[in-house]
């Protein structure tokens, strides 16, 4: 048992997917070759004019509601001083001291343990452009692209106790993010980022340790060892009886370290004051009733009712709820073929296995829920054997053609004609008289190798029970 | 005499066919051509473009095309106006060269209505400063008095309608810019109410405060153009919906029971006894025609100057930061970023600039937020509340638009005196309410500017005022002769 308590905190970032940029109409499509969707006003060209991107401050809103949050009437913007090549303007847009949401929450399952996190506030903000620094000859281009692409920062309270929650709530934040559609949240692709503040105390104690900030994680596994690394290397500098210091610290991920970047003395003062050039954003109570409406059912809704509606494990439910695309699949499967039980078992476990491999959603696949549904219906009235099912699975998910197609195409129909496989049967026998002979002394397993070899000469068609019924009468 | 014109009396010339838009844009060139080596209004004169822009007005006059309220007349814009394909330097160094791929709303507005424009004017860098000797090109002399300066930051554009190089121009006013240099030049420059007039594409010094508007030779021609500028535009979120409003038809010449309010501070011991003496004399015109007249307290006006020199530097500090030789204009090659971030801004940004740039960026620092920035922010809601109480009881406000006459160029050289030239104007900017300064007489032969102040989007009024004044005055019309350097003060013309 740790005498020591962590404390941490996550600021995450989320681009929402609006089509057009926050402050102006630019596109914000992912890939284009750079500086091709920039206008005057997000290059920060002189005297171009911000205007507010109504879709943006909807997006901001919703996942304020999916995340339990208060949506004040009024917010504002303000300005974020500072130089970098990647801010056109040298200050971005952000909101300071009057957030679009406030005071919300999400619940997280830690080793079957519940847990509600507080989320202090989001904001809505443009994002920057990203820096290309070259190789050799000392300089640096820029990309504008992104700068504009209007974000929403979700601010944690301090109350994730260890990096397994940490990681749990960005799970559950990502899952709840994808529900409502307001984003991809891919973070390979940057369009979810992540920051940690982390400090330990005394357990008991009630003052908060030494903070530190960390940044650079660009997976959620990352941010679990960040953090674990800290976690440690906070304990070993207090027990070796050192001192923290209040510094930004980057996650190496090669080296698997987190190394000082800057001291809180060094720590920029950003001067924020509001906006000028935007009026506050008025947030009308109908208009927050209109997008609650628009929500869909969120994963933890969604979860409870598979549990009850369908009778899915508590495990079960959770799996098959943690990503929509998988839910919907789920629930349009269902209305074809009416066993949640191994409609579930598919999902979770062939399918699961071929998304990671290939790191892509259901829906980006060729698999449909009519085709699970029909494969599933083959193998209950015993067209295919279950060994054929796989078979037929791989084909239908490369091919996306349908279960019964496949089947026939390939001669896949399981045989299930007596005769026919007692002839088989017979010929298996004459041709293995000493298997026939062990099985005969009582070794079970000759059994065994007698039905492979009917399978073997059926080409896995014949139906399994059949072969074992005629096998052992014949004997 | 293309001097005197007016863009009424030209408009009705070109209407009769009496002149073409290319004679007059010829006219307009050949008195830069003689004039402005001298004045020193021009930045850049947009010699080729303005005869082919005259020639198509021609053209489709001819044809007998749709022609818009100012098809045909000359302007010049300060030249902190983006205009597509046409330097844009906003007189510093660090805009030098840049070319803006599109034009300013307004600028686009004045072209739709036919306008031609003949080039940008100096001003004060980045429009900072009122005497336009912070330009980082030349100093604009004011027509006047060539030893004398013309005012700022709109120096340029007041000077050019002045010296009768144009028959208008925009200028831009934060704190006093267009109605300080038109009172120094004996013109008519109205600073409208905050969000009357876009500011898209127009170069921020103090977003809040900022405002586009139009110095002519009379008011009526201020009338006409603020008819064209006075639109809502989608591109700039402070721009206000509004219905068109027609100012030309609220020029009736009657102010009888219009009640004028006369703050007693605007009168007080900084202002020139002479200039004080010339606007009680157009107050008493007013007076005549009907108007009542009543001396109110302004308290808060003590506060004006310390409040805007708070305000704007701040915003400003945060608008100018953007300049860093990264994408466009000066750019200092160093060893690395920062030192490339140093030397580009200390190099290409002005003395008045970044002294401004640091107050402003002080002003909001964390550890003084509160005690300035937080501070000023409350102080100029009570100044606009202060007017708001006299709007209760006055249609308008009538003051000395400035402290004294035009100076001799340098003679100023303490900052705090400098900063008094906007002690009667920037209290209306804070408040964001509409302002006029007219030609209201003479000390020493130098123009004298009143200034009539009104509700917010009252412009109606004070153009109503104004026009009434400028109808009944009996001043004669004077234009400066443009003396030689050192010469004598003008004569009549
Ligand atoms: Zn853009």
């Amino acid at each position: 048992m740790s005498k020591y308590e962590t404390i941490i905190g996550l600021e995450v970032h989320v681009e929402l997917a609006t089509e057009t940029k926050i402050f102006c109409s630019c596109p914000t499509s992912f890939g284009s070759a750079p500086n091709t969707n920039v206008c005057p006003i997000c290059l920060g060209f002189p005297g171009a004019l911000p205007v507010l991107n109504k879709k943006a401050v909807e997006y901001a809103v919703m996942a304020g509601l999916a995340l339990n949050c208060e949506i004040p009437a009024f917010s504002k913007f303000d300005r974020k001083n500072y130089f970098y090549p990647d801010l056109p303007k040298a200050y971005q847009i952000s909101q300071y001291d009057q957030p679009v949401a406030l005071n919300g929450y999400l619940e997280i399952d830690v080793d079957g343990k519940e847990k509600r996190i507080g989320i202090t506030r989001i904001h809505l903000e443009e994002d920057a452009g990203k820096l290309i620094h070259a190789e050799y000859g000392g300089y640096s281009l820029a990309d504008y692209n992104r700068g504009g692409v209007p974000l929403i920062e979700i601010v944690s309270e301090p109350e994730i106790n260890s990096p397994e929650e940490a990681k749990a709530y960005l799970e559950k934040l990502r899952s709840i993010i994808l529900y409502t559609g307001i984003s991809d949240v891919k973070m390979e692709e940057g369009s979810l980022r992540c920051d940690a503040n982390i400090s330990i105390r005394p357990v008991g104690s009630k003052e908060f340790g030494t903070r530190v900030e960390i940044k650079n994680m660009n997976s959620f596994r990352a941010v679990q060892r960040a953090l674990e690394y800290e976690v440690q290397r906070h304990q070993e500098v207090l027990a070796s009886g050192g001192t923290l210091v209040q510094e930004t610290r980057r996650w190496d991920e090669n080296n698997g370290v987190t190394i000082s970047m800057r001291s809180k003395e060094e720590a920029d003062d950003y001067r924020y004051f509001p906006d000028p050039d935007l009026v506050p954003v008025v947030v009308p109570a109908q208009w927050v009733e209109e997008i609650r409406q628009k929500l869909p059912e969120l994963p933890d809704a969604r979860r409870k009712r598979y549990q009850q509606q369908y009778k899915l494990s508590a495990y079960d439910a959770e799996v098959i709820t943690a990503s929509k695309q998988m839910a919907d699949f789920f629930e349009a499967t269902l209305k074809e073929y009416d066993d949640p039980k191994a409609v579930a078992n598919w999902l979770m476990g062939d399918i699961a296995k071929h998304l990671n491999t290939e790191g892509i959603e259901i829906n980006e696949t060729k698999l449909t829920p009519s085709h699970l549904a029909e494969l599933l219906a083959l193998l209950d009235k015993g067209t295919i054997s279950g060994k054929i099912a796989k078979t037929v699975f791989e084909e239908m998910f490369a091919s996306g053609k349908k279960p019964a197609q496949i089947v026939e195409e390939k001669g896949l129909v399981q045989i299930s004609d007596e005769g026919a496989i007692a002839a088989v049967v017979d010929q298996v026998i004459a041709e293995n008289p000493k298997a026939v002979e062990d099985y005969r002394s009582g070794q079970q397993k000759a059994m065994g190798f007698l039905v492979g070899q009917v399978m073997k000469l059926t080409r896995g068609k014949a139906n399994p029970q059949l072969v074992n019924k005629l096998l052992r009468e014949k004997l | 005499m293309f001097a005197k014109l007016t863009i009424t009396a030209a408009a009705d010339k070109l209407a009769k066919n009496e002149i073409s838009a290319y004679e007059l844009t010829e006219a307009a060139l050949k008195r830069i051509e003689e004039t402005d080596e001298q004045v020193k209004a021009f930045i850049t004169v947009t010699k080729e473009e303005a005869l082919k822009t005259a020639a198509e007005i021609d053209k489709k006059r001819r044809q007998g095309e749709k022609l818009g309220v100012l098809a045909g007349i000359p302007v010049a814009y300060k030249d902190n106006m983006c205009t597509d394909g046409v330097l844009t330097t906003c007189a510093s160094k660090m805009l030098h060269n840049f070319i803006p791929p599109y034009s300013a709303t307004v600028v686009e507005l004045l072209q739709q209505a036919g306008s031609v424009m003949l080039g940008k004017t100096n001003l004060d860098e980045f429009a900072i400063g009122s005497s336009t000797e912070n330009s980082a090109f030349f100093t604009t002399h004011n027509p006047w008095d060539l030893q004398r300066v013309a005012g700022g930051s709109s120096g340029g554009s007041a000077a050019a309608v002045a010296a009768g190089q144009v028959l208008f121009a925009l200028g831009t006013d934060t704190g006093g810019s267009i109605r300080q240099p038109s009172a120094f030049c004996g013109v008519v420059g109205l600073k409208p109410t905050y969000g009357l007039v876009s500011r898209y594409g127009v170069v921020a010094f103090s977003s809040s405060l900022d405002q586009v508007g139009p110095i002519t030779k009379s008011v009526e021609d201020c009338a006409l153009v603020m008819n064209v500028l006075a639109q809502h535009d989608p591109r700039d979120s402070t721009s206000v919906k509004l219905d068109t409003a027609d100012y030309t038809a609220s020029l009736t010449g009657e102010v009888k029971g219009l009640k004028i309010g006369v703050p007693k501070e605007y009168f007080g011991e900084g202002i020139d006894p002479r200039v004080k003496a010339a606007v009680h004399k157009a107050l008493d015109v007013l007076i005549s025609l009907g108007a009542e007249a009543g001396e109110i307290s302004l308290p808060l006006t003590e506060y004006t100057i310390p409040v805007y020199y708070l305000i704007a530097p701040a915003e400003l500090s945060s608008n100018l930061a953007r300049f860093d030789g990264v994408r466009y204009g000066y750019r200092s090659e160093a060893d690395d970023l920062e030192a490339m971030y140093i030397k580009t801004r200390s190099e290409g940004l002005g003395t008045e600039v970044k002294r401004r740039i640091m107050l402003g960026t002080y002003a909001l620092s964390a550890d003084r937020y509160d005690d300035f920035y937080l501070k000023a922010l409350k102080a100029r809601t009570l100044i606009r509340q202060d007017f708001d109480r006299a709007f209760a009881q006055y249609d308008l406000l009538l003051t000395p638009t400035t402290p004294n006459v035009s100076y001799i160029k340098g003679e100023v050289k303490d900052l705090l005196t400098e900063y008094m030239n906007d002690y009667c104007t920037a209290g209306a900017s804070l408040a964001g309410l509409p302002a006029i300064s007219v030609p209201c007489g003479y000390v020493d032969g130098l123009p004298v500017g009143m200034q009539l102040i009104g509700k917010p989007f009252a412009e109606a009024t004070i153009l109503r005022a104004a026009h009434a004044y400028e109808q009944n005055c009996g001043l004669e019309r004077k234009l400066p002769t443009l003396n030689e350097m050192g010469g004598s003060p003008s004569e009549q013309v």
